[in-house]
């Protein structure tokens, strides 16, 4: 999937939709016996792997389930801790998957309020009279595009850093707000997007930017 | 980067007598419901409001107008796109205060009073069209531009024509937005 996400951001600089379309990010599972030769930490309410990266394994991974159950947080679907739990010989052999962490809702809104406030530092960092904001942002892995409108409603939309045709699909994305958010006499106007055809127009639309746009391998 | 070309917006065709009687019932059943006409013509204005601020979101994303920088830019785009993109016609724009901050909309023909002859007996100070005031005043809002729209003249109320008259306020700080509790 060449376009990871699609975030709508109001006018305080409230999260009110989120789209995350990505593929299924890698996972690893492995069988282990004491002792773990992974060091594991606890970070943000989640058990990270901190160092020993090795197959497919990574650094940052976090611990997504044990014996096939989902872990929640930093414990088991027990109740138990994870980092006690695999620190007792007596639970081993253990299965433990470890993969990338999804963001959790509220470090969506977290994040985007951050963006706001950035966004806005960017226009006036500029020497230039009237600039925008921020409009892009490139990384390595991923580039991420903002277009803000003149009632100050920004849509980011995070791609990969080969797919064209994002500045279109962001104007696309703001005729979709406008028709299927907006007209619907029974959203307020600031709150969060709960709008089925929304969604679903959105997703279309996603589809056909990837396929037109992208140059680069797979999709 | 470069804007891309203003697509064509489209248009599903629907009988604008339906709008118009549509628009009819409206003022009928709201002058039914409210025995003053400054409450009908609150409410109108009301209802408007809340139209013109999602409308004007369809109207950026479908007329790729880009940000202006007067006062007389902005009326002349109101004019001359807007109205011309939902009511089909084109008023004409005045300024009226040499300060400019008032300028007016002269509408020759408004689809909406097409089959109005006169205003009932008793409702003489009913503004009709009180709705496109509404919408006027709430597209700038989102805008963060603080207008005052209403009706100077009326042709219902026997002027010669009928003119809106905006009048820009002071422009809203876009960087006191504060949250909507």
């Amino acid at each position: 999937m060449a376009i990871f996400s699609v975030y709508v951001v109001n006018k305080a600089g409230g999260l009110i939709y989120h789209l995350d379309s990505y593929a299924p990010r890698a996972e690893a599972e492995k069988t282990f016996s004491y002792p773990l030769d992974l060091l594991l930490k606890l970070h943000d309410e989640r058990v990270l792997v901190a160092f020993g990266q090795r197959d497919g394994i990574r650094v940052g991974h976090a611990v997504l389930a044990i014996n096939g159950k989902d872990v929640n947080g930093k414990y088991t679907a027990d109740g138990k801790e994870v980092l006690e739990y695999l620190g007792n010989p007596a639970n081993y052999p253990v299965s433990v998957r470890f993969g990338r962490p999804r963001l959790t809702s509220n470090e969506k809104l977290m994040l985007a309020s951050m963006f706001h406030s950035l966004f806005a530092i960017g226009s006036q960092l500029s020497p230039e009279q009237g600039s925008s904001g921020i409009e892009m942002l490139e990384t390595d892995t991923f580039k991420l595009h903002c277009f803000q409108t003149l009632t100050g409603i920004k849509f980011v939309v995070l791609a990969d850093p080969r797919q064209a045709g994002i500045d279109s699909l962001l104007r696309k994305i703001y005729e979709i707000y406008s028709d299927f958010a907006l007209k619907n006499p029974f959203y307020s106007l600031e709150m969060p997007i709960r709008c089925e055809l929304f969604e679903q127009n959105l997703k279309l639309a996603l589809e056909v930017a990837e396929k037109a746009g992208t140059f680069g391998p797979g999709s | 980067m470069s804007r891309p070309a203003p697509r064509k917006p489209e248009y599903h065709k629907i009988n604008k007598d339906l709008f118009v009687l549509t628009y009819g019932a409206l003022v009928a059943q709201l002058c039914k419901d409210y025995e003053k006409d400054e409450d009908v013509n609150t409410y109108l204005d009301k209802m408007g409001y809340g139209i013109g601020t999602r409308l004007v979101e369809d109207f950026l994303a479908r007329s790729c107008v880009g940000r202006c920088h007067s006062y007389s830019e902005i009326t002349d785009i109101i004019a001359q796109v807007a109205f011309k993109m939902y009511l089909g016609i084109t008023p004409s724009v005045t300024c009226n205060n040499s300060s400019r901050n008032e300028f007016s909309l002269i509408l020759d023909k408004n689809p909406l009073v097409e089959f109005v002859e006169e205003l009932p007996a008793g409702r003489s100070s009913l503004c009709y069209c009180n709705l496109l005031c509404g919408i006027i005043r709430g597209a700038l809002e989102m805008v963060h531009l603080a207008a005052d729209v209403t009706f100077l003249q009326d042709r219902l109320k026997g002027d010669s024509v009928t003119e809106i008259g905006i009048t820009f306020l002071k422009k809203l700080d876009e960087k006191k937005y504060r949250r909507k509790k």
